[in-house]
């Protein structure tokens, strides 16, 4: 970047009223309709339940270190379980990338002045925290620990703070579903002239195909626990078998959503590494096409697909055999995306800044993650890995190795177009360093705790698992090192980052092109598209450098 | 906030460029969310067809203790509001205020009439105690009405009355479920009627502005199909 640029970015943006400066009070945070505030408050809602989430997690991993009891005792312990898992889903991953980043880019990179509905994604965020306040108060009131799956007759004969949770859950959904109407019409109505659907930026794609999972999937799960908050305040028999009910079906039902929600976590993360590895490639992404497409059937396969959770839990031997070959189905659009990125690192002009480094690790990770779904997916070595470490070890790889270093890349990304400040990159590297080592030692460790028969949720186990259980709890440590090591660096980059410029990155991407910190309106006029969000050859340099096309500078002094 | 003067005819929200963009992000918004709606039943449509294979016999026996007449009855009232409902949305397309007012109040006549009788449905069950669940506790009019159903049904005519209570009480369970839902959703509809209904009356509507005319007969509409769906399983199958 030359200074020339830097001036003008400084210039402008002591000039321009951005997002953040042109109304001050609190109360135009809390009644704002803008995307861009909405999406940053998501951002620091769900960081935090990503912090109070993790936190549980190094409590599990502490009492796990040596057998037997350590600080807190086995009922505390299945609790402590279920908080970081039913946290983590909930109120973390499913909301983080379409409620956060989503929220913040999307209009931005349609060229939109909003949202279709804005006031509608408003209330979708106070349902958000609505939901999460009845979370805390489930947590707080008592004892849930029935596991984030919440399988029933256990959860329906449990304590009554069952009753929150599935409250917390069903309102939780309500904002999702709300955030997945909006996106849809969004992407649908307000593209910028010019702003065909071959020309979508991919992230786009990504939430889009999130938003069409949602609508399909997440309303299942509210009639799922609505059944399941019945079924326990007046005992009508639908679950429970003594009551002539069906435990099963609460199984079909709620895997009939939380398989599709694995694509509703990973489908937006997807979307990330692909305008990182453009970026960080200055390439076209290969096969464009088929990277948009595979994001559409990765989401519509995952509809099919949800009886493999359930392969010992006395399903039919046909319909297991059916929905194993479906499930090895999803390598094909997942392949398609892992080989299309590698392809399009080849002859790129890599550079390698931290967001290009999470970009990497996602791709390492989540084909680790990908490939261990094939021997769950296959019947017989199910039967010796399911509810084993195996499994724990397989989604951790898909969900922190996926979506986590994913979201974290995109907020790295992101950050100097969000803030308008730029973050340290040597304490960006140290972090990922940590995050990427400390997520290893963890994980890859439990793969072979698993495959040698540790059952997962357990709060015991034999001396022999006790080298690696120790070595997965050190990772951990070093991973929780590395998220606060990332939240201190943000922090100080809010405080004395240097001003970030319009394109710090040289990004072809739309986002890119309206000022730093952007526009109220994201953009002074209507863009007209001419390109795709990857054509570096139909580039200017001005794009590219000082970020700003002429005709939208010209008009907006 | 929008410091720029105002871009288009007063109703258009100041971050659309034109109506038609604006009337499709609506359009489009709502019948994605009756997709949503859809999928929201299905889960207790799939309990009601699960159990139906399990126990045909109770569920033979359950649709017997509803009253057909008043379902029916329901039936019809629903189909007339959806009818008032769609000539609500062409009135006000053609901007003939007056009528469009006078079709939604229709509408909201046959809801409360549906409402009414779902009371009288209800209150009916109370009374007799066939209710939902660790509710279920049957007064002797109960019984026999149970004992009544059971003699007409397939299957179960010479069983005793409280071989089947179990189910039953699932079936009663479910019922009330499906019904008490989609009675929230009548209600949901019966105030955003009245809302439409009131902006209606203040002039808010043109013949170039009835989108939330459009929409609440949308999802009034998806209120009507689901009871379709539920009338027949309900009351009529055996």
């Amino acid at each position: 970047m030359s200074t020339a640029a830097e001036a003008t970015a400084a210039a402008t943006a002591d000039q321009v009223p951005n997002y953040l400066n042109h109304e001050r009070s609190i109360k135009s945070w809390l009644f704002t309709v803008d995307h861009k505030r909405i999406g940053l408050m998501y951002l620091v809602a769900t960081f935090a339940a990503l912090l109070l989430g993790g936190f549980m997690a190094l409590l599990v991993r502490t009492e796990l270190m040596l057998p037997g009891k350590q600080w807190m005792s086995a009922d505390t312990y299945n609790q402590v379980f279920t908080l970081h898992g039913a946290i983590m889903v909930f109120l973390f991953i499913i909301p983080a990338i379409p409620g956060g980043l989503g929220n913040f880019f999307l209009p931005i990179m349609l060229g939109a002045k909003d949202v279709a509905f804005p006031k509608l994604n408003l209330f979708s965020f106070y349902i958000y925290v609505i939901g999460s306040v009845l979370a805390i108060v489930a947590i707080l009131s008592g004892h849930i620990d029935t596991g984030w799956t919440f399988y029933t007759p256990y959860s329906t004969r449990a304590d009554n703070s069952v009753l929150w949770m599935t409250m917390a859950v069903f309102v939780l959904g309500f904002s999702s579903i709300l955030t997945a109407v909006n996106f849809i019409a969004t992407v649908h109505t307000m593209r910028a002239p010019g702003l065909t659907w071959k020309r979508l930026p991919l992230f786009v794609w990504g939430a889009y195909a999130t938003s069409v999972v949602q609508i399909l999937a997440t309303p299942v799960l509210a009639i799922t626990v609505l059944m399941l908050f019945v079924e326990k305040a007046f005992e009508i028999g639908i679950f429970d078998p003594s009551l002539g009910g069906d435990p099963i079906l609460f199984q079909h039902f709620f895997w009939f959503y939380s398989h599709p929600a694995v694509y509703i976590m990973i489908l937006p993360g997807m979307g990330i590494v692909n305008e990182l590895i453009a970026t960080f490639s200055r390439r076209a992404i290969f096969g464009y096409m088929f990277v948009a497409m595979s994001s559409i059937a990765l989401g519509l396969l995952g509809f099919l697909v949800w009886g493999h959770h359930m392969f010992t839990s006395g399903m039919s031997e046909y319909s297991a055999m059916v929905f194993s070959a479906l499930t090895m189905l999803v390598a094909i659009p997942s392949g398609v995306k892992i080989f299309n990125w590698l392809a399009t690192l080849y002859g790129g002009s890599i550079s390698l800044q931290s967001p290009m480094l999470y970009a990497l690790a996602f791709i390492a990770l989540f084909t680790i993650g990908g490939l261990t779904g094939l021997p769950l997916a296959t019947l017989i070595t199910d039967i010796h890995l399911h509810d084993t470490y195996f499994v724990v070890a397989h989604f951790h790889y898909v969900m922190v190795g996926g979506t986590v270093i994913a979201f974290l890349g995109g907020l790295h990304y992101w950050w100097p177009k969000m803030t308008g400040k730029m973050y340290s990159e040597t304490l960006a590297r140290i972090a990922f360093t940590l995050v990427f080592v400390g997520f290893n030692t963890t994980f890859l460790t439990q793969f072979v705790l698993g495959s040698q028969g540790m059952p997962r949720r357990y709060f015991d186990y034999q001396d022999q698992f006790q080298p690696l259980h120790m070595t997965s709890s050190f990772g951990a440590y070093i991973l929780g090192l590395g998220i606060v090591l990332i939240v201190w660096m943000f922090v100080r980059s809010l405080l004395k980052g240097e001003r970030a410029p319009e394109n710090p990155w040289g990004s072809a991407g739309f986002e890119w092109m309206t000022t730093t910190p952007p526009d109220p309106h994201n953009f002074p006029v209507t863009p007209v598209i001419e390109r795709g969000p990857y054509d570096y050859d139909l580039c200017t340099e001005e794009e590219l450098y000082t970020g700003f096309r002429k005709d939208l500078e010209a008009k907006k002094a | 906030m929008a410091t720029d003067a105002h871009h288009g005819p007063e109703f258009l929200a100041h971050h659309f460029d034109r109506p038609v963009q604006q009337f499709d992000a609506a359009k489009l918004g709502m019948w994605t969310f009756l997709a949503q709606e859809i999928l929201f039943f299905s889960g207790i449509f799939v309990a009601y067809l699960l159990f139906r294979s399990w126990y045909p016999e109770a569920w033979s026996l359950g649709s017997r203790l509803l009253d057909w007449r008043m379902g029916t009855i329901n039936t019809f009232v629903l189909l007339i509001s959806s009818f008032t409902a769609a000539q609500a949305v062409a009135t006000a397309q053609r901007g003939e205020r007056n009528k469009t007012t006078v079709y939604l109040a229709i509408t909201l006549i046959c809801a409360g009439i549906f409402m009414v009788v779902k009371y009288f449905e209800y209150s009916h069950k109370f009374h007799v105690g066939l209710l939902p669940g660790s509710l279920f506790n049957p007064t002797e009019e109960g019984w026999a009405e149970i004992a009544a159903a059971a003699a007409n049904s397939h299957g179960m005519e010479s069983a005793p009355a409280g071989t089947y209570a179990n189910h039953v009480r699932s079936y009663i369970g479910l019922y009330f479920m499906a019904t008490g839902l989609h009675g929230i959703h009548v209600l949901i509809g019966m105030g955003v009627i009245t809302w439409v209904m009131i902006r209606n009356i203040k002039g808010e509507f043109t013949s170039e502005f009835w989108t939330p005319v459009d929409l609440v007969a949308l999802y009034w509409h998806l209120v009507d199909l689901i009871w379709i769906y539920l009338f027949p399983f309900m009351y009529l199958i055996d």
